[in-house]
């Protein structure tokens, strides 16, 4: 077993990754400064939830409704895991929030950390992409009225409103095709670009380390 | 600043690795095992059926030639109500005996079909044939067609659909 991770860690440098990962250096920081890796924790847990919701959720308005009913009432701890879902969801866009706050009022953003604060704000925005996209996706009246009212608002943009409603919609109806489309970028457009930003994110933190609390004559 | 650590202290490190292992075994099992749960419960349900079919006038059934019926039933399968078709070849070889055989393949579940000329059920699967009686003739299937089943009621054939 020792001899296996020692073969193992010669060739990964598993023991550097551990050393630069979490036996990094930080200043004396408080529980405000532990937002980070909840945001990241729920985001994993959106992942793995919503995984196992994709076994029986079907994105067609014939069967969206049904499959949810399906996955509440039919499947076993379809309540749990949807739940998880659902509420992680919420929470999430919570923890993701107060994490961008603390970021701004320690003023962590300045120099050399603008770029940490800048995929820090793109993944507040895919936090609330992946929320709106993920509300369509029930097919019931809330969602559907919700999204109908959220793609409107997108349409009163000047000018472009109108093309950005049918590019959301994927036509001028909110219709099967919007499901679909929602769905996809629910589950793999916007995630996949959350990784790459979550992963860009977690590097600079690592490779610029954390900022101090600001003392009072800052 | 120097490390201390005896069997009765633990150092804030140590502290910190047995909480987060011991949250996060918590943590894996509330959601593993009811992942795992989730993920099989489909297949712990299996659909009860304990049926009589009406088969229609026993009369209607040439004596010693196989005869098709084909029925339909519906069922539920996740949040789908499907309807599903069943297969039976009647065979009256006289007037007290009835036989019904399944025409799914005892193989692999493909369906079978009788061939007048060849004197054979044939799956066009595996190449496998049965002969009058659904006894395996050649090809693959490990035990003859599956029967039927049946009763007469009122000069009525009622086949008997059993299963789970």
């Amino acid at each position: 077993m020792e001899n296996a991770f020692k073969w193992l860690d010669e060739r990964l440098g598993l023991n550097e990754i551990y050393a630069e990962v979490l036996d990094r250096q930080v200043p004396k920081v408080n529980w405000w400064f532990t937002l980070g890796s909840a945001s990241l924790f729920l985001a994993i847990m959106q992942g793995v939830t919503g995984i196992f919701l994709t076994i029986y959720y079907v994105p067609s308005p014939d069967h969206a409704y049904d499959s949810i009913n399906y996955i509440m009432n039919g499947v076993q701890f379809g309540w749990l895991i949807r739940g998880i879902h659902h509420w992680g969801a919420s929470l999430l866009v919570v923890t993701v929030f107060i994490h961008l706050l603390r970021v701004f009022f320690y003023g962590a953003y300045k120099y050399p950390r603008e770029f940490t604060w800048v995929t820090g704000v793109v993944l507040f925005l895919l936090t609330l992409g992946m929320g709106f996209t993920g509300y369509l996706l029930p097919w019931n009246q809330r969602s559907f009225w919700a999204t109908m009212v959220g793609t409107e608002i997108a349409g009163t943009a000047p000018g472009v409103g109108g093309f950005i409603l049918r590019v959301l919609r994927g036509g001028t109806d909110l219709s099967a095709v919007t499901l679909a489309r929602f769905f996809s970028m629910h589950i793999w457009i916007l995630p996949a670009v959350a990784m790459l930003t979550v992963g860009t994110h977690l590097y600079l933190v690592i490779r610029l380390g954390i900022s101090h609390i600001p003392g009072e004559d800052e | 600043m120097s490390k201390k650590t005896s069997a009765t202290h633990i150092d804030r490190r140590g502290f910190v690795k047995i909480v987060i292992t011991f949250l996060g075994t918590i943590m894996g099992v509330v959601i593993g095992l009811p992942g795992i749960s989730y993920f099989i419960s489909p297949a712990l349900k299996a659909e009860k059926k304990d049926d009589w079919i009406p088969a229609g006038e026993l009369e209607s059934y040439p004596l010693g030639t196989p005869t098709l019926f084909n029925f339909t039933q519906t069922k539920m399968n996740g949040w789908e109500r499907s309807s599903q078709s069943y297969g039976v070849y009647v065979l009256r070889e006289d007037e007290k005996k009835i036989t019904a055989f399944s025409n799914v393949c005892t193989h692999l579940s493909c369906r079978v079909s009788w061939k007048e000329d060849e004197k054979a059920y044939l799956c066009p699967c595996h190449d496998a044939a049965f002969d009058i009686q659904g006894e395996v003739i050649h090809g693959p299937p490990p035990h003859p067609l599956d029967e039927y089943q049946t009763k007469i009621e009122d000069g009525t054939l009622y086949i008997h659909l059993q299963e789970g």
